[in-house]
């Protein structure tokens, strides 16, 4: 029996000048290679599949990069607490993104909606409850997380700007507590966001106008629910997403600390050596 | 004395001919290059700016528009309320926005013994004080027994014309300006009232009116 022709990408690319052993079917003692079977392309599509991908990206070089860095002696559990955060953040961002499919912004259905979502939608509350205490364990983190830069004295030259820029993200990540917080529209919720925003208005000089634009005026009204889920799920969540970027970037760029416990054993180590 | 080309005629030329920069024009001042440079980066400004700037305005317009227009609501006939204490009564001040566009208001009639006029203001035939905390809008609730208005988040007291008497809230309880109209008490808007019970315009708690302070929290701009 004949199978039909494979498909063109899993069908071996014709020799390319200097690839391959170069030699031509002359060369070869007059005899074709022998064409790989279909178990064989079939087993290498993968592979073909990841090689076009990395051959027109050039990631893998990148990728090796990043992930098979040199890191200092002495690194330990500790420097984990970064990426831990930052996969509490998609934990976040993709529970939150399911939530909002059930979710309704406004204020007569907002409480409603939350209800439905943890009392009747399939595994919501499952959902909802790892996005509700996701956040809290995100903001633990964070702050382990910069103890442990705080303490090893990570933050120091030239690495001055990744904290700057991790004291950013902590804010955002508050601030998506803060906004993060109304959405249940529980009696908790509104009278927390009311202290919240009035907490805003107490601010001088440019407080009262934080203040009506977070409320969208001068009373809790009708597009404060909408407001607060906007900055929410759009806003912030992308300033987070770019300033992880830029965070990793800088940490790939300049590499990690060595605990300080190391550096004092290496002075005394130069100073027996002279 | 700067732009004499006898002192170094590469770098203090004005002209692009004059600092050796090849393909110059006679008279020429700034390289196409740069120009071409300057151009695109204007062009990508205004570009931003044009759907930027609609977009934060849109966002911030309610700092700048009066989004609680005026409306009398009538809370009872003049027969429930008396100059010796308080009735709470409820109020729309958000609308379709269901319980959580209402408030309480403790409302009594105007007492000329017990409560001053102000100079220059005309007095109000009763008194409507709101339930927004002074400290940072918590519901107080007025005790009959002590004649006294408690806030339960922080602790803020206020006695009976609703001026603080004890705890963090840095001005009187708002008020709301009231009238009468065929028999029924109608409630209007909310103003702020200082430490003497002189008319502001309508601020958020936790705003002084008051000394120094006042003059760090602006009034809204539509007011």
């Amino acid at each position: 029996m004949k199978l039909p022709a494979p498909p063109r990408f899993l069908r071996p690319s014709p020799p390319r000048p200097g690839g391959g052993n170069g030699r031509t079917a002359r060369e070869n003692g007059g005899h074709l290679p022998a064409p790989p079977s279909t178990k064989e392309r079939a087993s290498e599509a993968g592979a073909s599949a990841v090689g076009w991908l990395d051959e027109r990206s050039g990631l893998s070089p990148f990728l090796r990069g990043f992930l098979y860095r040199k890191v200092p002696k002495g690194t330990n559990w500790y420097y984990t607490l970064g990426s831990a955060t930052m996969f509490a953040f998609l934990s976040q961002a993709v529970t939150g993104v399911f939530l909002a499919m059930y979710y309704e912004p406004d204020p007569t259905r907002a409480y409603e909606s939350a209800s439905h979502i943890t009392n009747d939608v399939f595994l919501g509350e499952l959902v909802r409850g790892m996005h509700k205490w996701g956040s809290s364990v995100m903001i633990i983190l964070i702050f382990l997380h910069m103890g442990r830069t705080f303490v090893f004295g990570a933050y120091k030259y030239p690495r001055e700007l990744n904290w700057i820029i991790g004291v950013i993200l902590l804010v955002l990540t508050l601030a998506m507590g803060l906004t993060g917080y109304l959405l249940p529209f529980d009696q908790r919720s509104f009278w927390a966001t009311v202290v919240a925003v009035n907490i805003n208005a107490s601010g001088p000089i440019i407080g009262p106008y934080l203040a009506d634009f977070l409320r969208a005026g001068a009373e809790f009204g009708g597009t404060t629910i909408p407001r607060f889920y906007a900055i929410h799920m759009l806003l912030i969540p992308v300033l987070i997403a770019a300033l992880i970027g830029a965070h990793l970037y800088l940490v790939a760029k300049l590499g990690t600390t060595a605990p300080p416990w190391l550096k004092a054993q290496k002075k005394d180590l130069l100073k027996e050596e002279i | 004395m700067a732009d004499s080309p006898s002192q170094n005629p590469e770098r203090k030329s004005r002209y692009t001919s004059g600092r050796g920069i090849a393909g110059a024009f006679e008279g020429e001042t700034v390289t196409r290059r740069r120009l071409m440079e300057g151009t695109a980066l204007a062009v990508g400004g205004i570009a931003s700016a044009a759907f930027g700037l609609p977009a934060l305005g849109f966002a911030l317009g309610p700092i700048f528009e009066d989004t609680t227009p005026t409306r009398w609501q009538g809370v009872g006939p003049e027969g429930d309320f008396n100059p010796r204490t308080y009735v709470p009564r409820v109020i729309n001040i958000a609308p379709n926005i269901g319980d959580a566009g209402k408030t309480t208001v403790y409302v009594r009639r105007f007492n000329p013994r017990q409560d001053k006029v102000i100079k220059g203001e005309d007095p109000q035939p009763y008194v409507a004080i709101s339930t927004r905390c002074a400290h940072l809008g918590c519901p107080v609730r007025y005790i009959q027994a002590s004649g006294k208005f408690v806030c339960p988040c922080h602790g803020g007291i206020y006695g009976f014309q609703g001026q603080v008497e004890g705890g963090p809230p840095v001005r009187p309880l708002d008020r709301f300006y009231t009238r009468t109209s065929n028999g029924t008490v109608e409630i209007g808007d909310r103003f702020s009232v200082n430490s003497e019970l002189r008319r502001y315009s309508p601020r958020d708690p936790s705003n002084h009116l008051d000394g120094l302070w006042q003059y760090l929290y602006p009034a809204r701009p539509t007011t």
